[in-house]
């Protein structure tokens, strides 16, 4: 079982390493530790306490915490979506932690609100559900390659910022592997 | 739909949040009414059916905002998204 400690050594240890802080105020800290303790248990994956998931993998993969946005929101603002990971000058005071946009584009929370209302309609009229296969269906991975340092992933898009040299999302191209013979 | 309305003595404006329950920032919205005393009424967006859900989204880009969590929307016409403080005391004279 997951516990808040669980979450909390998590993300204490994410921040190390990526050199971000926690929030400081230890009650809005709590609040956010609770929000994913309570994610993981009814979706299976910590999603962002401060967005609504569809509890389908796939579709919520970009805002699973540490989430997609997370690097670019804190170079930017710098706080992450929640506000649960900051820059050290927002974390000592020295500028306001303020709600911040959203930057998860309408099309992704379209697709998987589409998505789960489509498995509630069928669950009504009693077709076939269609729960395991239309997110994997709806989201097209393809391998991505950092052309600064060599990182491959296989996502659907690329990342903002290669977690390997921290070189900017235009550095990624697509590989395309042609088969042998 | 689950709408839980909080009574508060300041009640001259109707307020209601668009919230989600393990949202930080909603929670410090909801706080903030109560410390003033702000009647209002909210509904936790994650725990609605998906047909309220989608209810809920037309409702607010409908109103001209984004389905971002919390967004407060006063006398129905003024919408705020996330917790702007300086923004939701100007809506409500406080």
């Amino acid at each position: 079982m997951i516990t808040i400690e669980n979450v909390r050594q998590r993300a204490q240890a994410d921040a190390r390493t990526y050199g971000y802080y926690l929030n400081p105020d230890s009650e809005f800290l709590q609040d956010l530790l609770e929000g994913l303790k309570k994610n993981e248990e009814r979706y299976g994956y910590p999603s962002c306490p401060c967005r609504v998931a569809s509890g389908e993998f796939e579709l919520d993969r970009d805002i699973i915490c540490p989430c997609d946005y997370r690097d670019p929101d804190v170079a930017e603002y710098g706080t992450c979506y929640c506000a649960l990971y900051m820059r050290k000058d927002l974390y000592e005071g020295k500028a306001p932690i303020l709600p911040i946009p959203e930057r998860r584009p309408a099309e992704k929370q379209t697709r998987a609100y589409a998505v789960t209302s489509q498995v509630a309609s069928q669950a009504v009229t009693g077709e076939a559900p269609v729960m395991k296969t239309a997110g994997p269906a709806a989201v097209r991975k393809k391998l991505w390659y950092c052309r600064q340092c060599g990182y491959v992933v296989f996502r659907e898009d690329p990342p903002y910022v290669c977690p390997i040299c921290k070189a900017k999302r235009e550095m990624f191209v697509e590989l395309e592997i042609t088969p042998v013979g | 739909m689950n709408r839980v309305k909080v009574a508060g003595k300041n009640n001259k404006h109707r307020v209601l949040i668009y919230a989600i329950s393990t949202c930080a920032w909603c929670k410090m919205t909801k706080n903030f009414l109560r410390d003033n005393d702000v009647e209002y009424e909210y509904v936790d967006v994650d725990l609605a059916n998906d047909e309220d859900h989608e209810k809920i989204r037309e409702d607010i880009v409908n109103r001209g905002g984004e389905p971002s969590y919390p967004t407060v929307i006063i006398d129905s016409k003024t919408v705020i998204t996330g917790f702007r403080k300086d923004k939701i005391k100007e809506a409500l004279e406080l």
